[in-house]
């Protein structure tokens, strides 16, 4: 398997302005994010609102520029790259987004948006565009009659098939799929998401899943990334991650997910307290405050990712914790 | 009452219920009674207008000397060959106002025009380059603004000398200010949505981005200003005409004509009234229309009816 997306300590920094007389505070919304990606896998990255996920997504897409680290798409740098070659590697990433309402033009026929990439990115006659439009067309399940219609002819799981093809108009070689289903009611987040993986073992693209709902997450995922707060909490294997998490944040997340028969014997584990400021985020391990095992070294030294138990984990309790 | 028994029928598709964009469009603009009234009133200007020389009863610049000032033919003493009454110099009334919509009328136009297509272009600069181009295109347009119009539109025309060319340009230059804003606004609005997002994605370029993805999308707000500026438009021609400004006389325009009567109002009313009622009415219908327009266009406003 070829791995075709490589991320190695990448973050992207803001600067925040606070005010005339104060100097400018640095938000750290990812903070050392490393991962491999093979073709035909599908990442999953979950975490709550607010640990950059959405900002991976965004120096994934090359859309912003990550502060330090490195990117390497299909196994070139993306750091230094001139602008050709730049826009070469942007046609293999491309993204599915959150709302399927605001992500197509409300303006533009649905043919002519499946077009546009196309359009810019070949040198395809009028007819071919369309031959290949209408064949992607029929792969997610829309009819050759919609081509010539507008979005807001469409109901939401509909429009979030268009993106999808969209996205998949230029066959990249990633595709970073920022919570595409939780605008979608729950009997159409089941056919979305089984195009995604449908379309996946037919084009072979890789998948980066951001969500935070750990349900679909266990339906499409091969690995799991938990963040927190820019950071990377534990990553592995789905099957290791879901059976036995190792790190109190993923643990707490995990039996945060309602189940229809609840087992009693699993005591739910509540964090307390919200997201910590990222503007003044706390001194060694991000999670300490809302830890229940947190203890002085947790607040002093920042746990770095080690390998345990087939997976990454990053708290210096992580054995004591789970018996290991 | 016919059965469905001749050919099988397809299924009917939800989404071809809906109607087209034209169609949903003339069914909410046709609610509002004011704007289908406008509209009806400014489709008989133009037909005037396109076809005054067949419309129009008599030459706009005929001089019938044994009728000077002649009242319309309803009141006493008036003459059935002028409908209007004539003026001053004996012309015939009527069609020196079928005439002078023309021209009023391609004022409006050529104006709204000279000032649509450049105000969008600095408008568009403006809100792709929020750090570089738009505080100076904002702050020169913010000057431009600080000026009473029709003050900055005299000096434009004491500059570059009255007539119809430079009547035109003054007015494109006085309402351009408004069409920057405008489109600056909605682009910035629409910048961060992700279906701009998502052609940057698909590789499309600075004006593939500006004219493809994003202005069909601010279009809707312009085209309202487009009309309402339209009706001021001919009002700022009308002033200058007045001021003698404009078009020069013997042209028949809307603005010159009831200037040049201006000494005539207790004598003869109709020579002043009816310009300028002319003036009133037109107004008044492309501003209606214009309000019918931006109903029809909003789609939070649709949403609410």
């Amino acid at each position: 398997m070829s791995v075709v997306l490589t991320a190695r300590d990448l973050t992207r920094h803001y600067e925040v302005s606070r005010g005339l007389f104060k100097p400018h505070a640095t938000v750290r919304a990812l903070n050392g994010v490393s991962f491999d990606l093979e073709a035909g896998k599908t990442l999953a990255v979950v975490g709550e609102s607010g640990c950059g996920k959405s900002t991976l997504a965004r120096a994934l897409t090359l859309i912003e520029e990550p502060s330090s680290g490195s990117l390497q798409i299909g196994g070139q740098e993306v750091n230094g790259a001139s602008k050709a070659e730049r826009k070469q590697l942007r046609r293999d990433v491309q993204m599915v987004f959150q709302s399927p309402y605001a992500s197509l033009n409300p303006r533009q026929k649905i043919g002519d948006q499946l077009a546009e990439p196309l359009l810019i990115n070949t040198h395809l006659s009028r007819s071919e565009r369309r031959e290949k439009v209408q064949a992607m067309m029929q792969q997610v399940g829309l009819r050759p009659e919609h081509y010539q219609r507008y979005p807001h002819m469409f109901s939401g799981g509909q429009r979030q098939r268009i993106a999808l093809a969209r996205a998949m108009m230029l066959n990249p070689k990633v595709l970073v799929a920022d919570e595409p289903t939780s605008a979608l009611d729950v009997s159409i987040q089941a056919q979305v998401l089984n195009l995604f993986m449908d379309l996946q073992a037919e084009f072979n693209t890789a998948y980066v899943f951001i969500s935070h709902n750990l349900a679909v997450v266990q339906h499409v995922a091969d690995d799991v990334l938990v963040m927190y707060l820019g950071r990377p909490a534990e990553m592995g294997p789905k099957e290791k991650i879901y059976a036995k998490p190792l790190h109190p944040y993923t643990q707490a997340l995990l039996s945060a997910t309602p189940t229809i028969h609840p087992d009693p014997a699993k005591p739910k584990i509540k964090i307390v307290g919200e997201l910590p400021n990222p503007l003044n985020p706390p001194s060694g391990c991000a999670f300490h405050k809302r830890c229940p095992h947190a203890t002085e070294r947790c607040a002093s030294e920042e746990p770095q990712l080690r390998l345990l138990d087939a997976r990454q984990v990053a708290c210096h309790h992580a054995e004591v914790i789970n018996g290991l | 009452m016919t059965t469905s028994t001749s050919s099988p029928a397809p299924v009917a598709d939800p989404s071809t219920l809906y109607p087209s964009p034209l169609k949903e469009f003339w069914q909410h603009f046709a609610r509002n009674k004011g704007a289908v009234a406008g509209l009806l009133f400014m489709l008989v200007i133009v037909f005037c207008a396109l076809f005054a020389p067949w419309v129009a009863p008599h030459h706009p610049s005929e001089q019938f000397r044994d009728f000077l000032l002649t009242p319309p033919a309803w009141l006493e003493g008036g003459q059935s060959q002028f409908l209007l009454g004539t003026d001053e110099l004996g012309r015939d009334l009527l069609s020196r106002l079928i005439h002078g919509a023309r021209l009023s009328l391609l004022i409006g136009l050529a104006s709204v025009v000279m000032s649509l297509i450049p105000g969008i272009f600095l408008g568009l600069l403006g809100g792709f380059f929020p750090r570089l181009l738009g505080p100076t295109i904002m702050r020169v347009m913010d000057v431009m603004l600080a000026l009473p119009s029709l003050l900055l539109a005299v000096a434009i025309v004491a500059i570059l000398g009255p007539g119809l060319i430079n009547t035109v340009i003054a007015i494109a230059v006085v309402s351009l200010p408004s069409y920057v804003r405008l489109t600056r606004a909605a682009v910035m609005g629409e910048l961060n949505r992700d279906y701009v997002t998502a052609a940057r994605l698909a590789g499309a370029g600075l004006f593939r981005l500006m004219f493809v993805t994003v202005l069909p999308n601010c279009m809707a707000p312009l085209i309202v200003q487009a009309t309402l500026s339209f009706s001021s438009a001919i009002l700022d021609a009308a002033a200058l005409g007045f001021l003698g400004l404009g078009v020069q006389p013997p042209t028949p325009e809307w603005g010159t004509m009831l200037a040049s009567a201006r000494d005539y109002i207790e004598r003869a009313w109709w020579v002043v009234s009816l310009p300028g009622l002319t003036i009133l009415l037109s107004v008044l219908a492309i501003n209606l229309m214009g309000d019918g327009l931006r109903d029809a266009l909003d789609p939070k406003l649709k949403n609410a009816v």
